[in-house]
């Protein structure tokens, strides 16, 4: 229970950094694609504000034995540059750069009420469903 | 060059990497959001869905809570109809067969100096920047 209340918690302070960077206007993220244009570097200053906090915080935290409120640390396990993990990265990148939204702002952004990012949601979840069909069950 | 929201670009990024540092310390997760919407949809181990359902619930809950305190969100839409559908569909699918988004390899994923997450995001920035030159540039 605990562990659910800090998701929440943890969630809602990610959501909150989300719209306070402006990351869930897609605006601002093309902007910051779009290097031939009127160049937005906001979307820089973000991921230095966070990589400020997570380069030095998550070796600090992976020192410790387990976390607070589970039995163990869950960290992804693969390690090798498979060609999934670059044709997933090049098919999300054209996405990404069609609508300016990946995955936690347009989630984020579902409180504006906005049926185009509702949209955007639905087809995101059909697309992640799609590709789970492509891996091999144990 | 349009004007760059600085500070709140700092202030909002040192926020999302606290966010993701205190997921990692008290409920010993990664940040992907990708990878958490994800269980949500299709998960094989019980106990797995609730603690990511009300992540997300948290996510949705922090933009409104900075909606109420600005007066709404600043949201300019930079596709319609057929076309965002398209680009929702490849952010799903692509993110998926990655196994991570910006927040996944992006935030987290550079914290643990993972080379994976390190070749995943130098792809997924470079291709979204030549997707935007060629949409907005070219065609």
């Amino acid at each position: 229970m605990a562990s659910i209340a800090s998701a929440f918690l943890v969630g809602t302070l990610f959501g909150f950094g989300l719209a306070v960077s402006e990351m869930i206007d897609p605006a601002r993220v093309i902007g910051f694609l779009d290097v031939a244009g009127r160049w937005d570097p906001t979307l820089l200053f973000v991921m230095g504000g966070a990589l400020a906090v997570t380069l030095p915080g998550f070796p600090l935290i992976l020192r410790r034995a387990r976390p607070l409120l589970a039995e163990f640390f869950a960290l992804p396990t693969k390690s090798k540059l498979d060609g999934s993990l670059i044709v997933g990265a090049i098919i999300f990148g054209i996405g990404w750069g069609i609508a300016g939204f990946c995955p936690g702002p347009a989630l984020a952004a579902l409180a504006s009420g906005s049926p185009a990012v509702a949209l955007f949601v639905v087809a995101m979840i059909a697309g992640q469903w799609a590709a789970s069909l492509l891996e091999t069950r144990p | 060059m349009a004007e760059p929201n600085i500070i709140g670009g700092l202030l909002g990024g040192a926020l999302i990497g606290l966010a993701a540092a205190l997921l990692l310390l008290l409920n010993g997760r990664i940040a992907g959001i990708s990878g958490i919407l994800g269980g949500v949809i299709k998960s094989n181990v019980a106990g797995e869905r609730s603690w990511r359902a009300a992540f997300i619930l948290g996510l949705v809950g922090g933009a409104a809570l900075d909606a109420f305190m600005r007066g709404g969100l600043p949201l300019r839409m930079q596709a319609a109809g057929p076309t965002l559908l398209l680009a929702g569909l490849l952010v799903g699918f692509g993110t998926r067969l990655a196994s991570g988004c910006t927040s996944g390899h992006g935030v987290c994923g550079l914290a643990r100096r993972s080379p994976r997450s390190l070749v995943a995001t130098m792809i997924f920035m470079v291709v979204a920047a030549l997707t935007v030159f060629m949409t907005r540039h070219i065609f």
